[in-house]
């Protein structure tokens, strides 16, 4: 009787999970009219998350969609696309992708029978370049060849700022210097007021220094000023209230940097750095425990020379 | 490593046959990699257990494999006048080396290594009378030397060779008492395994190959370093001021240039 229990649980726990890694939750929220955004799960990548992990979505204009961000995978971006199709037949004209880490552009692939123009910052292709194979390989590893997807080459390239027209619908792309990554691009929705920040804002989920702490810095206090009603944050919910939507990040980042500099005037090291600076933040976000360490010792060696 | 031309290309086919992918790596493997790297740095010599004389400190699990901090750690229990430390599974093994000198305070070292696969690290003290004793540690990271160089490749350029000298607040430098300083220099430390992110090429490998740091014209140590010291390469070491100051740092790189700077001491902290 036992033993037939357990393997009843043990069945029904498989077919779940087979369930999960064939039909995710793939649920396009409208944040504002024509802004349609799917959350990304709170996790790292997995073969049953297929690396749906960031926040994705498209932009509606009178003529035309933009995807942004397709995709953590290739078949992350086969659902964005069936999940677009189901709102709106308008033709694909651009995808932009906010920068180049594997969470937010491995799908892009799946969108090239569209012929879109792929969008992207200006020193995204060299990033591509020094780091894509090497992600695409981990991300093969831990989900297959098959799903795993590759960046696409952006050939609209933003190296300040530069906008286009989906029809009644400008959308104004900014280029920034380096912050989260060394190719951040967001953009802004004139109609909605709508700032798309991708990876320059983290919500929830503890945001990751992949660039310059003092250039994210910066960066927020510009985005600050973007006169946005609403932002849409590239992890947590799909859209927050800007610029209030800032305010956890910024605390965190400044943490990071009064911490490290009280630390570095009293001579502390970047071991005792990596165990000590940030804590406070822990219960604050979620996968801190992955990645705070990363950024302190990062930051440390940065504002060594700041 | 570059005075043995022949020793550097011996530690480079043993890169080659060395474990591809260390996390299929078998503690096996990496027992005969460490064998085979003794013999090409250390001959015949023995080398003995390390307890009680060399402690090696490095996270199990880095968190950035590009920026390891390692420590070395001396008892005073021997009279050493030399470390190594290797990094097995490195694509040049032989990271650093430290030759201390009469004003060095040998017993704590410090410095931040690039880790490019899962590997045993190494230390070995090398006595006045020539003996070796041998500690070591198993790191977790990956992906350390080909990581993309600095996050702001322009910045970086612009300062190449700046050197700072920090004094740690908590020891002062009075005569005959041993304080600790910390070294930081300004190098990209470039190994020849990084993409430029605008050209797309490997940057040609420059990195730092020698360094001398003397208080008062007496050497507190030498170190002949590798491709392994991540970028901004940052030494804490420790120093027993016989004299009045100053410090001076001397930076060899690959390239041939040569960086200096004088630290007045007595002028209070730097």
């Amino acid at each position: 009787m036992k033993r037939r229990e357990a393997l009843l649980t043990g069945l029904a726990a498989l077919a779940a999970r087979a369930a999960r890694a064939e039909s995710l939750p793939f649920r396009l929220t409208e944040v504002a009219p024509g802004i349609h955004v799917r959350q990304g799960a709170m996790a790292e990548a997995t073969p049953e998350n297929a690396d749906a992990i960031a926040n994705t979505g498209c932009i509606i204009g009178d003529s035309a969609i933009a995807v942004v961000d397709p995709g953590g995978s290739l078949t992350d971006g086969e659902r964005l696309l069936a999940a677009i199709r189901a709102l709106s037949d308008r033709p694909i004209r651009y995808v932009v992708q906010t920068h180049f880490h594997p969470d937010h552009c491995f799908g892009a692939a799946a969108f090239l029978p569209d012929g879109p123009v792929f969008v992207g910052h200006a020193r995204m292709p060299g990033a591509i370049a020094a780091r894509g194979e090497y992600y695409r390989q981990r991300l093969a590893d831990s989900l297959g060849e098959a799903q795993a997807g590759r960046p696409v080459v952006p050939t609209f390239l933003v190296a300040v700022e530069s906008s286009f027209d989906l029809g009644n619908r400008v959308l104004d792309l900014r280029a920034h210097p380096t912050a989260h990554t060394d190719n951040d691009l967001t953009l802004f929705d004139r109609r909605t007021a709508t700032l798309w920040a991708g990876d320059l804002l983290f919500v929830d989920r503890v945001p990751s220094i992949d660039g310059s702490l003092l250039g994210w810095l910066r960066v927020l206090g510009d985005l600050e000023a973007v006169p946005a009603a609403r932002a849409v944050p590239g992890h947590g919910p799909p859209s927050v209230p800007w610029p209030a939507g800032a305010a956890a990040e910024e605390r965190y980042l400044r943490v990071l940097e009064r911490e490290i500099r009280d630390l570095q005037a009293r001579g502390g090291t970047i071991e005792e750095a990596a165990a000590t600076v940030g804590v406070e933040e822990r219960d604050n976000w979620l996968l801190f425990d992955d990645y705070n360490g990363r950024n302190v010792t990062a930051a440390f060696a940065e504002l060594e020379w700041d | 490593m570059k005075s043995h031309p022949i020793l550097g290309i011996a530690l480079g086919l043993l890169a080659l046959a060395g474990p591809a992918r260390a996390a299929e790596a078998e503690d096996a493997g990496r027992a005969e990699r460490w064998t085979e790297l003794q013999h090409a740095v250390f001959g015949e010599r023995a080398l003995a257990d390390g307890a009680g004389v060399i402690a090696l400190e490095a996270p199990s699990r880095a968190m950035d494999a590009a920026i390891v901090p390692v420590a070395v750690t001396l008892t005073g229990a021997e009279h050493v006048k030399a470390v190594y430390l290797l990094i097995d599974g490195n694509p040049s093994p032989l990271a650093a080396t430290v030759h201390f000198g009469p004003a060095a305070d040998p017993r704590a070292l410090r410095t931040r290594v690039r880790v490019e696969q899962y590997t045993l690290m190494h230390a070995v003290a090398e006595t006045e009378d020539g003996r070796l004793f041998a500690t070591e540690r198993f790191v977790k990271a990956a992906g350390g030397c080909s990581a993309p160089a600095s996050k702001d490749q322009q910045a970086a350029a612009a300062r190449i060779g700046q050197i700072k000298l920090k004094r740690d607040p908590a020891s002062p430098a009075a005569e005959g008492q041993p304080a600790t300083a910390q070294l930081l220099i300004s190098h990209p430390n470039n190994n020849g395994m990084q993409m430029d992110q605008v050209t797309r090429n490997y940057i040609p490998a420059r990195y730092i190959q020698n360094v001398t740091v003397d208080f008062g014209g007496e050497r507190v140590f030498a170190m002949d370093a590798d491709i392994s010291l991540s970028e901004d390469p940052a030494i804490t070491f420790g120093f027993v001021p016989h004299n009045a100051g100053p410090m001076t740092v001397a930076v060899r790189d690959s390239k041939g240039s040569l960086f200096q700077q004088s630290f007045d001491f007595a002028a209070g902290r730097s």
